[in-house]
């Protein structure tokens, strides 16, 4: 079962993830689209960070990922404050009040937090998005944290060749193609978090 | 990078600081970033509100003020603002007739502005959208996110400001800013890229000798990149692509609004030079130039280049347009 400490070292390791990658991020945001996807998300998570430790009343699994995913909203702003502060606050709406929660229900709610990305952003998996890492990513979470961050990590990669249907990168039609999505990236980045946080949790 | 700034990080803030030492008539908070005419609720009319990332300016805090916008919301360089800003603009201009979003068709903006709507409207505000996608170089709009919203924000921020002024109610000056939006096509075109301050390098590569043709406002390529062309090819290939798409909409002939923006590192030497050309093309096509403006409105932080706006104008759009305006950037009539 997992707590609400293991969702606040989740996020964490998210920040150091994002700021890590930073210049990566912004690096894969410059041909394609606007060279700030880095230090956009770098000042959401530094944002997340704050709040939980202004927060230490979030106590539930589901708390800490709504109260995440508010303040992504309320700090980040282009596209991925919005679908990023969805991804969470859904998924943490669906981990409901309970203390702890398990793997399972885990699985389900990021599922359900995957299908409000998708309907907020309108896109599907193909458009060259955030969901072409995170729909791999959250279905291989039955098989293990690890293979999840994996899958997410390859279907960033798998971007490569695609061309942009979404966001702002869709306005360069073909020239799209060859560049890795930087919002795929980023959200492989979550999933390698949340693996790291689980393996060393203890479990698989 | 040379800019003459403090540090990426407060350029924004920094940016407001100085609009709110120079314009005492606007109220400027700047840790929340809301830009608000100080007389916005005095008057019983419509809020107007508009926002997108900084970098485009004058657009959208310049803009602030008699007959034009109630408030504006400053993002990140090229970054939407966040949902908090518009809930925050919307309240603070909101005397019960309702707020207009205005609102450039790109991803950010549209989501942040969509769950704004929601919040302000659970706190009891009418708040109705309009989204500005004037841009013709997005083709196929069904496979990406719709035609951009770029030079036409102008023209219908001015024109429902003005209705707005005259007191007009919500819905109509929706309907308004729709038809405005409705009537106009842009058509943008690169010299250079831009640097944003927290990449410091230009956002892509532009051999001398090249240019890019059917860009937006972020700093990103366009569609098909060209060996260099004269003011007067430039002109041919821009006017008619706007003139293409504007004959699906109105009568091949009639009034036009023009706009000639620059993109915010081309002089407005060769911005006139370039309108000479504009409004050549557009008299040997026959279609009579109502009004023009030429200088940097809608810009793209320090990219060389320039965009041509024009809308369809009706008697009732163009007294719209001739109406008092009092803003940082624009003004006339007063």
């Amino acid at each position: 079962m997992r707590d609400a400490e293991f969702f606040r070292r989740w996020m964490a390791a998210a920040a150091a993830a994002v700021e890590r990658e930073a210049d990566r991020l912004t690096e894969l945001d410059s041909p394609i689209g606007d060279a700030d996807h880095g230090s956009n998300l770098l000042r959401g998570f530094t944002a997340v960070l704050a709040a939980l430790e202004a927060e230490p009343s979030a106590a539930a699994p589901g708390a800490v990922l709504q109260l995440a995913g508010r303040t992504l909203i309320s700090t980040v702003g282009g596209a991925s404050g919005p679908l990023y502060g969805t991804l969470l606050r859904r998924t943490g709406k669906a981990l409901g009040e309970s203390a702890e929660v398990s793997d399972a229900e885990l699985r389900e709610a990021l599922s359900e937090g995957v299908g409000a990305v998708a309907q907020l952003g309108g896109a599907a998996p193909g458009d060259k998005t955030m969901l072409d890492a995170l729909v791999p990513g959250v279905a291989a979470l039955g098989t293990s944290y690890r293979a999840a961050g994996s899958a997410a990590e390859n279907g960033a990669l798998a971007t490569v060749p695609m061309q942009a249907r979404k966001g702002r990168a869709s306005y360069l039609g073909e020239r799209s193609i060859g560049y890795q999505d930087p919002g795929a990236t980023s959200s492989a980045l979550l999933l390698g978090a949340l693996a790291d946080v689980a393996e060393s949790a203890g479990a698989r | 990078m040379r800019m003459l700034i403090n540090s990426p990080q407060t350029v924004v803030a920094d940016a407001l600081r100085g609009m709110a030492a120079a314009h005492p008539e606007l109220d400027v908070d700047v840790e929340r970033r809301v830009v608000v005419r100080r007389d916005a609720r005095s008057g019983g009319r419509v809020g107007v509100v508009s926002g997108g990332g900084s970098g485009h300016e004058p657009l959208h805090a310049g803009f602030v003020g008699y007959g034009m916008l109630s408030a504006a919301c400053p993002g990140e360089v090229f970054t939407s603002p966040v949902p908090d800003q518009m809930v925050r603009a919307a309240a603070a201009v909101d005397s019960g007739q309702g707020v207009l979003f205005v609102v450039k068709n790109y991803t950010g903006d549209v989501l942040n502005f969509e769950m704004a709507a929601e919040l302000a409207e659970e706190d009891g505000l009418r708040i109705e959208r309009v989204l500005v996608d004037d841009d013709v170089a997005v083709t196929d709009s069904l496979f990406t996110a719709g035609r951009r919203g770029t030079g036409a924000t102008l023209f219908v921020e001015k024109i429902a400001g003005a209705a707005a002024e005259e007191g007009a109610p919500l819905e109509r000056v929706a309907a308004l800013a729709r038809r405005v939006d409705a009537c106009s096509r842009s058509f943008g075109v690169a010299l250079s890229a831009c640097t944003t301050p927290a990449k410091g390098s230009p956002t892509f590569d532009l051999p001398d000798g090249e240019l890019e043709l059917g860009i937006g406002i972020h700093g990103e390529p366009g569609r098909e990149r060209r060996p260099m062309m004269s003011a007067r090819e430039i002109a041919e290939v821009a006017v008619g692509a706007v003139l293409e798409e504007l004959a699906q909409i109105g009568p091949a002939d009639g009034p036009v609004l023009a706009l000639v923006n620059g993109m915010g590192a081309t002089p407005l030497l060769e911005l006139y030079g370039f309108h000479a050309e504009v409004a050549r093309v557009l008299a040997e096509r026959g279609v009579p130039v109502a009004r023009a403006l030429v200088g940097n409105y809608v810009t793209s932080l320090d990219m060389a280049g320039c965009s041509v706006t024009l809308c369809r104008a009706d008697e009732e759009l163009l007294r719209l347009w001739d109406a008092p305006v009092r803003t940082a950037a624009l003004r006339w009539g007063l």
